[in-house]
């Protein structure tokens, strides 16, 4: 099959949910599940409500994400 | 890489009976091709030969329909990579040709293509179908579990590499199930011990292509069809497998 990159989209944090979960809602208005990436779960980035994020979201499930970014 | 934990769904021994069940019709329709693949014959009757078989087993051709694709199968010619549309072009002497076959039955696909030579061809084309056919097996047999997706594509790069060829980057493997195409993306290419780490119930197609030139690919004004950058041929081989506490299991044939 065709490699297919993540989409990249931008959002903000509406709550933070057990296991490190978000849900976010995008900039279009869409809200999403989005768990964090490992790379910022090694460097402790917290991630609280209101947060502006980026995240990768996946062609197949468009309701889940993962936030790679989080913008200061 | 994507989200690769994230939307994988592992599947039940049940399930793989199913994906088996699917992944055997897959198997006997490339026999019925191969069988009658011959100098003369139109990709597009092979594509009616194998609708016919897969119907008449009360089950479905995964790709017609699939993102609007015509065919019922692939047909891949020389340095066609893979994604070629059944159409009135008559198979010549000489050529390589690569088919892939999905077929859908009882709610799960199984996924395989095979590459074969008709008539006679130069001891290069043999030699490249072979270690082409040696790559997938490479790739299977790191499918175990504990092992990570990097191996796979490791093993896969460096025999195809070894022996002067390249791995088409731009196509990857990928899970099968519900669906023809699933999480992970599984690329022939890679660092080993890196990527997902393979548990029981994960069920995947493994599908090296291996072209003679350049690993770059475009596609043609059709949409579909993937040629390789310079021309040269390519040979595509591919199982859907699962992978199990006694080792890789392939489930299409």
């Amino acid at each position: 099959m065709t490699k297919e990159d993540a989409i990249e989209v931008e959002g903000r944090v509406v709550e933070p949910l057990p296991n490190a979960m978000f849900r976010v809602e995008l900039d279009n208005g869409h809200q999403v599940l989005a768990h964090i990436s490992g790379k910022m779960r090694m460097n402790f980035i917290k991630i609280l409500p209101g947060d502006k994020v980026t995240l990768e979201l996946s062609p197949y499930d468009l309701n889940r994400g993962r936030i790679t970014y989080r913008h200061k | 890489m994507l989200l690769a934990d994230c939307m994988i769904v592992y599947k039940s021994p049940n399930e793989i009976k199913k994906i088996r069940v699917s992944g055997a019709l897959v198997a006997q329709t490339l026999k019925l091709l191969f069988d009658n693949i011959k100098p003369g014959i139109t990709t597009i009757e092979l594509d009616k030969m194998a609708e016919d078989f897969i119907r008449s087993q009360k089950a479905e051709p995964s790709f017609k329909g699939y993102n609007g694709f015509p065919g019922s199968i692939c047909v891949s010619i020389d340095d066609e990579v893979v994604h070629g549309i059944p159409s009135k072009r008559v198979i010549e002497d000489g050529q390589v040709v690569s088919i892939d076959v999905g077929v859908y039955k009882d709610g799960y696909h199984g996924d395989s293509a095979w590459t074969t030579t008709v008539g006679k061809v130069s001891d290069e084309i043999e030699k490249q179908l072979k270690v082409g056919e040696e790559c997938l097996w490479r790739g299977i047999e790191k499918a175990r579990v504990g092992s990570q997706l990097g191996d796979i594509g490791h093993a896969i790069q460096s025999h195809a590499e070894k022996n002067g060829y390249s791995v088409v980057r731009d196509l990857v493997g990928h899970g099968v199930g519900r669906r023809l195409h699933e999480d992970p993306q599984v690329p022939h290419y890679g660092k080993p011990h890196t990527g997902l780490v393979l548990r029981p119930g994960l069920v995947i197609a493994i599908e090296p292509m291996i072209n003679a030139g350049v690993y770059q690919v475009r596609i043609l004004n059709d949409n579909w069809t993937i040629v390789t950058g310079d021309g040269r041929n390519s040979v595509h081989y591919e199982h859907t497998i699962a992978v199990s506490e006694n080792g890789p299991v392939i489930l299409t044939e």
